[in-house]
């Protein structure tokens, strides 16, 4: 057994696991915050809100209909998608042609609003959500207990985040959501409907910080405040990555977990920290961000 | 983190008091509540507090009808300078003569220090920090509820007496956590037992598993958690995900709120022990104020602070209509030190001379899904800490206002 700075190698493999396991929450939310911000060009600070909106479609559906995590995982998702398309059909469809500044702002005063309206009806302290049956128990590494539930949370962001980067880096359909965003009235001029293009990336976008909600509602407090613990992080992962660039987004997701992770064990005070740190330098040396193109 | 930077919240002015009659001897007083009011502490104090305010101006109408009372109420985001500005406002433009609760110790110590410079009365109902009847104490605050000497000793040695001898600490990074640290390591030493080792972590951490790990290969009996609200629930949560129970460690939650019992679920939190100065469902009186407390805040399970913030508010009113002023704060708080304490929550009890509020503590276990009978019915009692015993001795607290 050998250490590393005084931390035995045992530990240290363990906290790289977990960073990546938090880097899988960190990847799945900037992906959805990089396909609209790349698609759409709104920076969505509903997507804390979102998230939250799917964990608590989660406890919903288990309260009101008896149905647990494995289809709350597909019914959420789209409950908090169709959500999201009214928003962008009846608010933000406005405002494409503006600054950024207006989409920002209205986003953060609906997430705002959101956080507000469940925190009257459900409390700040949170509600129970169990983890699912067949997710319980876990398997001993030799240098760490890994829960079944966190294993299952890598394998299927992993699965869900290289899907998305191929359907819109590889596929027709995203070689026209690429080309709809660069130049919309070409595109529409090949009889392409790029508004409901638009609106479908934006119910995607949602529906993507659903999933991610109800993945994180049996491991972290299930409270409508979840979501803006969170976003800020993300948004910073979506910066150091690069605004927009979908791969960016998720290695700098999963590589940011790893750091936080470490940050934990050598330094817990500045866990919450480090990831600005990060960022602030990464700003200072490549402004466009790590995968980011410059414009 | 905290989303809302849409400045203060509205500071909504409502009178909570009845009409004066009788032009000569009518005396008016404002009393404001801070306290989180939208982030993680806002179900164990928050609008809950401002109710339970109300119904101790109503009641003391009752008593005492000539009383003006008028009550404010704003939130300090769990930040110091937030609350500290707030309070100044308070003190200096609105004429505010008491601000009670003030969750988060960070902001209490702050605050504490606006109401000595004024000489206003601050009473602590929401926040721990032992040090605000220590070290930092000072003639113009009170500290009611409960503090972290009386949480560490209660649960502590509780469970070093049950064979956890070795702790570690998991450990909120700010003036609570590491006070509830602090005096939790020293009971723990008291009682015979040692402590391994501690990891501090940052305010509304929601990822645990890294400091749990730590925890996990300290290999010590009991993981103390020195923090509160969600970032218990999710220090809980985890553990229970982690097997760090069933591997045989146990979970010692330091302050533990029937509102975060709520929020974990019976089936999470069974078998927790923790330590409070009242709880809902103890006797007949606590279940009438609670019902009539639920007329204000349907569906929520009231918590010691809100329960603490009514004896306050009614402790400060007797004292007020005694003295017939309101407006020299130390007078006030000397007066509230010599009244004996009385109401229908906390029973009799006193107010020491470093500002303490003595009454009984209790040590409760969380019961199991089974148990349970009616929502909210959480805790079985396993002991009871008499007053004398559950705070920290006068001459131990290091207060500046206790001579000799």
């Amino acid at each position: 057994m050998f250490e590393i700075f005084g931390i035995p190698s045992q530990a240290l493999f363990g906290q790289l696991l977990i960073g990546l396991i938090n880097g899988s929450f960190y990847a799945l939310l900037s992906l959805g915050l990089a396909v609209i911000f790349g698609m759409l060009n709104i920076i969505n600070f509903t997507h804390g809100a979102q998230y939250m909106l799917g964990a608590f479609c989660a406890f919903l559906l288990l309260q009101l209909t008896g149905l647990g995590y494995w289809p709350a995982l597909v019914i959420a998702p789209i409950i908090v998608g169709l959500f999201g398309i009214v928003m962008e059909r009846t608010m933000l469809q406005w405002l494409y042609k503006l600054d950024h500044l207006y989409g920002l702002l209205l986003t953060f005063g609906i997430a705002l609003i959101l956080e507000g309206v469940f925190r009257n009806y459900y409390g700040s302290s949170g509600l129970p959500y169990q983890l699912p049956e067949s997710l319980t128990g876990g398997h001993n590494l030799g240098f760490m207990f890994l829960p079944n539930y966190r294993a299952w949370v890598i394998f299927f962001s992993l699965v869900v985040c290289l899907s998305t980067w191929f359907v819109i880096e590889k596929t027709r359909l995203g070689a026209y959501l690429r080309a709809a965003t660069e130049n919309p009235t070409l595109v529409r001029a090949f009889g392409i409907n790029v508004p409901r293009m638009i609106t479908l990336t934006y119910g995607f976008g949602a529906g993507l910080a659903a999933l991610a909600g109800v993945m994180a509602a049996p491991i972290y407090n299930v409270s409508p405040q979840m979501g803006s613990d969170l976003i800020i992080v993300v948004f910073a992962v979506v910066v150091i990555g690069g605004m927009g660039s979908i791969m960016g987004a998720i290695v700098t997701g999963f590589a940011l977990g790893v750091i936080e992770g470490l940050t934990k064990v050598f330094f817990p005070e500045a866990s919450n920290t480090v990831i600005f740190v990060i960022m602030a330098i990464v700003l200072l040396i490549r402004p466009a961000g790590l995968f980011g193109r410059t414009a | 983190m905290k989303k809302s930077i849409l400045g203060l919240a509205a500071v909504a002015a409502l009178f909570g008091g009845v009409a004066a009659y009788g032009q000569a001897g009518t005396q008016t007083v404002k009393i404001a509540v801070m306290n989180d009011m939208s982030g993680l502490y806002a179900d164990l104090g928050g609008p809950g507090s401002v109710a339970a305010a109300k119904m101790a101006v109503a009641d003391f109408a009752k008593i005492n009808p000539n009383l003006k009372v008028e009550i404010v109420s704003g939130d300090h985001q769990n930040k110091p300078d937030v609350g500290s500005s707030l309070a100044n406002q308070w003190y200096d433009a609105d004429g505010v003569d008491m601000i009670i609760d003030v969750p988060n110790s960070g902001v209490a110590l702050a605050v504490s220090q606006v109401a000595n410079q004024k000489n206003k009365v601050f009473i602590v109902s929401g926040a721990a920090a032992s040090d605000l009847t220590g070290p930092k104490c000072n003639a113009n605050t009170i500290h009611w509820t409960y503090d972290t000497w009386m949480l560490a000793n209660g649960t502590g040695s509780a469970l070093v007496k049950s064979g956890g001898d070795t702790w570690f600490f998991l450990t909120s990074d700010y003036a609570f956590g590491h006070a509830l640290e602090r005096d939790t390591a020293a009971a723990v030493e008291k009682a015979g037992g040692k402590v391994l080792g501690k990891v501090r972590h940052p305010l509304n951490t929601s990822d645990f598993s890294s400091f749990l790990l730590q925890a996990q290969s300290s290999k010590a009996k009991v993981i103390g958690l020195a923090n509160a609200g969600g970032d218990t629930i999710n220090s809980i949560k985890q553990a229970a995900e982690f097997g760090i129970v069933k591997g045989g460690q146990k979970l010692a939650g330091l302050l533990v709120f029937a509102s975060d019992v709520k929020a974990l679920g019976l089936e999470t939190a069974q078998g927790l022990v923790l330590t409070e100065t009242w709880y809902w469902d103890a006797n007949d009186a606590n279940r009438a104020w609670t019902k009539r407390w639920q007329e204000a805040m349907p569906g929520k399970i009231p918590t010691m602070a809100h329960a603490g913030v009514y004896a306050g508010v009614l402790h400060y009113l007797k004292a007020v209509s005694a003295l017939k002023q309101s407006k020299d704060g130390k007078a006030v708080v000397d007066e509230m030190k010599k009244l004996p304490t009385d109401d229908p929550l906390f029973g009799k009890g006193s107010v020491r001379v470093d500002g303490r509020t003595l009454h009984d503590a209790y040590l409760f276990e969380v019961k199991s899904p089974a148990e349970s009978k009616y929502p909210g019915d959480f805790y079985k009692l396993r002991a009871t800490i008499p007053a004398a015993d559950a705070f920290r001795p006068l001459k131990d607290g290091g207060c500046p206002l206790v001579s000799g």
